[in-house]
């Protein structure tokens, strides 16, 4: 009989059948190891979840305060049937990491999403030994070359600062869960008070309550007075640009921070005035840096240019394989997750932080 | 160079038409007189060839790069414009202290057709590792691309007038024509006074708007001249200075194309310039466009092409008589002008006049216009009798009411990703009907036609829906239904279906259909059969 893999890729999960547990499974499941708290990632209904213990405050925000969570350092290292798995920074978002899973001396790591720079608010990837390594490959084309986010931050600091001068409003568009802390720890904020969309201003909070140094924001309501806008910054998620909400900021210049804006097409269909190339995944360089350092002799590509990097990998002499998942529609999840969809009207007036579940019939396919 | 890289991202970030016009304007205000004119080239569509061939730039770029030619091929289909794709894979650009202007620049690349293979290749590369990846991006629209930035010709005029402070029409007639940025200045070109001698020139056409509403909301119809609405090339005919030209609506001067009209040089009373249609023509009758169209792109006239589509002008209006402007008369009266023109020549059935609909009530037009397809016309054209001949689309004077358009619904079968503005969306379809073996048949592509909302579904369904992979195209589980206008139908032997059909757009989504009850190769055999 042929060896069992340690992983698998079961069409539900990445599954470790040897210990029963499921890595970022995408339906409910007994045992669940989240990787991170994005909503592709972490999804609603498991029974028990393990994830790193910076993950917590936005899991129970986003899944239910009473989930079973069991949380753990990073490189802390737990033993099921005979498997050790731990966990190591991811460097995506706030307690994201890379679970490398060991059995009888082979060693495998699902690396979730990551990035190689560090962004001075989660803990900085590192590259981790493997026999087997899972990648992303969300920006996996050569076409996607990050400029140091120090260059980004200046350029949203004189966009803001050219808006202040003509009485704008500067909209700044970003995922709410990793690119708004990193912006908020990243530009220089001139302002006492920074605004911020609901779905921005809960999570912020709840950041702030569970301990996390970043700065307070004011929530816009329906009765924050217009004329406050008047050069001030504000914090929304994407995907507000064609809602209502909007229309309140006017005048108004729209900025878009993602790493989709390197190219003319995404930023002139998204109609914003100004695209911030910025993201917290690994561009072309830095996404085979990695592969590289994990020292994997087979690399397995779970999302985005899955087909293109594979081959890419097995012309460079490096064993690869596509996998199908349900991972990388995070701008679709994430809108859902901060209700920003077509229910979002009127959010900015919740005032409980109970969760926004993810719609559970997400179809698998 | 970066006064111009930075007008041209601006230009491409903003819809709106008035921020592109005062982003333009200050080009023109500020920029050497020397750039001004090569981006009025550019804006004009003049982009001179530097005889580079485009796969070889593309290797030279993926060299660069250091990645093989598959993995390029998969950029350029992400990224949808071949400029941009080498300005993003290009490694370490960015050095960004080149201040060579656009002149300088357009000298370097005049350099290229002179050069051997090696010789362009350093030389490029040589551009490339001076330029910041947006000035890269510009220098290869310069080096090969289209200027596709949404900028139309008015637009352009309107900038320059405002700069100026000249009379927009006026400065539309100075851009209009044959100029070469090497044979002229700025100043030539766009601010001299004074009588321009270059015979060639035509006036801006006047354009319709469709109609709004019904057409009786127009008033007293005896105010009004209605036309039929011919379906071939709009067309300008000078004759000056003892020369004919004939410029096309694409305002390509295009007078050797149609022999059948040079005779008009013998006829034509000195300083006459028309307006009209060339439409191909045969036993004292219009014919589909189609016929029009094998010869169209032509290069050599054979006597056959010339046998099997012939052409005449069918003339409606006349913009200079006897050497003078007359386009501020009336309808009226340029059409009483015209009228004397066309009893006066000799060989009538070459050069036709549009003639009038007769009618009384606008009911009568009601019932005419469904007839229109077999009149081989497109509609009706609805003119002011007091209007003068304007620049441009121009609403409340001319009208067109065209039919609408002949459609199916078919099955969603292939798509491709987009380019430009859509790159990384699935937004090129191709459309199937049933054929008889219950199999899907292709018959059409079609890229627009959808909201941007419906093209977001769309490609939703496509990325959780593919069947297979061909290089840039999937296979789609067909399942979407949708209704395919198409504004001529023919036969052909190129395609799998046996059939070709002209303009083919969605008219809209039919989510209330499923994919068994889209329509036949039959049904568009019955189009065919009755429209060809």
């Amino acid at each position: 009989m042929a060896k069992q893999s340690l992983l698998q890729f079961t069409g539900k999960s990445i599954y470790c059948a040897q210990a029963d547990a499921h890595i970022d499974p995408w339906i409910p499941v007994d045992r669940a190891i989240i990787t991170h708290a994005h909503s592709d990632h972490a999804r609603w209904g498991s029974r028990h979840y393990l994830a790193h213990k910076d993950s917590e405050a936005i899991l129970r925000l986003r899944l239910g305060p009473d989930i079973s969570l069991q949380t753990v350092e990073y490189g802390e290292k737990f033993v099921i049937n005979g498997v050790t798995f731990s966990l190591h920074p991811a460097g995506h978002i706030i307690g994201s990491a890379q679970v490398r899973v060991e059995y009888k001396g082979e060693v495998w790591v699902a690396s979730g999403d990551y990035k190689l720079e560090n962004d001075h608010f989660s803990t900085p990837f590192e590259p981790v030994k493997c026999n087997v390594f899972i990648t992303e490959s969300t920006f996996g084309l050569p076409i996607y070359k990050w400029q140091p986010q120090q260059k980004i931050f200046s350029e949203i600091n004189n966009w803001w600062a050219q808006n202040k001068e003509q009485e704008k409003a500067s909209i700044l568009m970003g995922y709410s869960l990793g690119k708004m802390q990193r912006i908020l720890k990243g530009i220089e904020l001139k302002d006492p008070v920074i605004y911020a969309h609901g779905a921005i201003y809960m999570l912020n909070e709840r950041l702030r309550q569970a301990g996390f140094d970043l700065p307070e924001l004011t929530l816009v309501t329906k009765d924050t007075d217009k004329k406050l806008f008047r050069g001030a910054l504000v914090l929304a998620p994407p995907s507000v640009d064609s809602s209502t909400w909007i229309r309140k900021f006017n005048p108004y210049s729209l900025g878009y921070c993602s790493g989709w804006m390197a190219l003319r097409g995404a930023k002139n269909r998204r109609a914003v005035d100004q695209g911030f190339v910025l993201s917290d995944h690994v561009d072309w360089p830095d996404l085979n840096t990695a592969v590289i350092e994990s020292g994997a002799e087979k690399v397995y590509v779970t999302h985005g240019y899955t087909s293109i990097f594979s081959r890419w990998l097995n012309e460079k002499g490096i064993e690869a394989g596509e996998v199908s998942t349900m991972y990388g529609n995070e701008e679709e999840t994430e809108d859902r997750a901060e209700g920003v969809g077509p229910e979002a009207e009127g959010i900015e007036n919740r005032t409980d932080l109970s969760p926004i579940p993810d719609d559970p019939d997400l179809k698998l396919t | 160079m970066k006064q111009f890289a930075e007008l041209f991202m601006n230009l491409d970030r903003t819809n709106k038409t008035n921020a592109k016009v005062e982003l333009m304007r200050n080009y023109f205000l500020t920029a050497p007189d020397e750039d001004k004119m090569w981006a009025l080239t550019l804006f004009t569509g003049r982009r001179p060839s530097f005889k580079v061939n485009r796969t070889q730039v593309k290797e030279w770029a993926a060299a660069e790069a250091d990645i093989p030619m598959w993995l390029f091929q998969e950029s350029y289909h992400s990224v949808g414009d071949l400029g941009e794709t080498i300005s993003l894979i290009l490694p370490g650009n960015g050095s960004d202290d080149s201040d060579k202007s656009l002149t300088d620049w357009f000298y370097y690349l005049s350099l290229l057709p002179g050069m051997t293979d090696e010789e362009k290749h350093a030389h490029i590369l040589q551009a490339w590792a001076q330029l910041s990846q947006h000035e890269t991006f510009v220098f290869n629209k310069l080096l090969m691309g289209s200027f596709r930035i949404g900028v139309s010709q008015t637009l352009v005029v309107r900038a320059l007038a405002e700069a100026t402070s000249t009379d927009a029409n006026v400065i539309a007639h100075r851009v209009m024509g044959q100029w070469d940025p090497l044979g002229t200045t700025f100043e030539k070109l766009i601010l001299d006074e004074g009588e321009n001698d270059n015979a060639s020139r035509p006036y801006p056409f006047f354009l319709a708007y469709p109609i709004e509403g019904d057409v009786a909301g127009l008033g007293n119809p005896e105010d009004w001249f209605v036309e039929w609405k011919w379906d071939g090339i709009r067309s300008q005919i000078i004759y000056r200075n003892n020369e004919l030209f004939i410029w096309t609506r694409g305002e390509e001067l295009s007078t050797d194309k149609f022999p059948e009209l040079h005779f008009l040089s013998s006829v034509l009373p000195n300083g006459t310039v028309l307006d009209g249609e060339i439409v191909s023509y045969q036993d004292n009758k219009p014919m589909p466009f189609n016929v029009l169209q094998t010869r169209i792109g032509r290069k050599n006239l054979s006597k056959k092409v010339l046998e099997e589509a012939p052409v005449a002008f069918i003339a409606y209006d006349i913009m200079e008589a006897n050497g003078v402007d007359i386009r501020n008369l009336t309808q009226l009266q340029r059409r009483t002008q015209l009228e004397e023109i066309h009893e006066n020549m000799p060989v009538q059935a070459v050069f036709n006049l549009s003639p009038l609909v007769e009618f009384k009530e606008w009911s009568t037009l009601h019932h005419l216009h469904p007839t229109s397809r077999e009149n081989i016309a497109e509609g009706f054209m609805i003119k002011r009798k007091s209007s003068t001949y304007q620049v441009g689309r121009k609403k409340g004077d001319w009208w067109k009411w065209k039919i609408d358009p002949l459609s199916v619904d078919a099955v969603l079968i292939y798509a491709q990703k987009g380019s430009g503005r859509r790159a990384e969306l699935f937004t090129d379809y191709t459309f199937a009907v049933w054929g008889e073996d219950g199999k899907l048949i292709p018959f059409a592509k079609a890229y627009s036609g959808l909201t941007d909302v419906e093209i977001g579904q769309v490609d939703y369904f496509i990325k959780r829906n593919v069947l297979e992979k061909f290089g840039p195209v999937r296979t789609v589980k067909p399942e979407l239904v949708f209704e395919i206008g198409f504004e001529g139908i023919n036969e052909s032997t190129r395609h799998k279906s046996g059939i070709a059909v002209r303009f083919p757009r969605i008219l809209r989504w039919r989510k209330d259909k499923k994919a068994h009850e889209a329509d036949t190769l039959e049904s568009l055999k019955g189009i065919l059969e009755k429209y060809k």
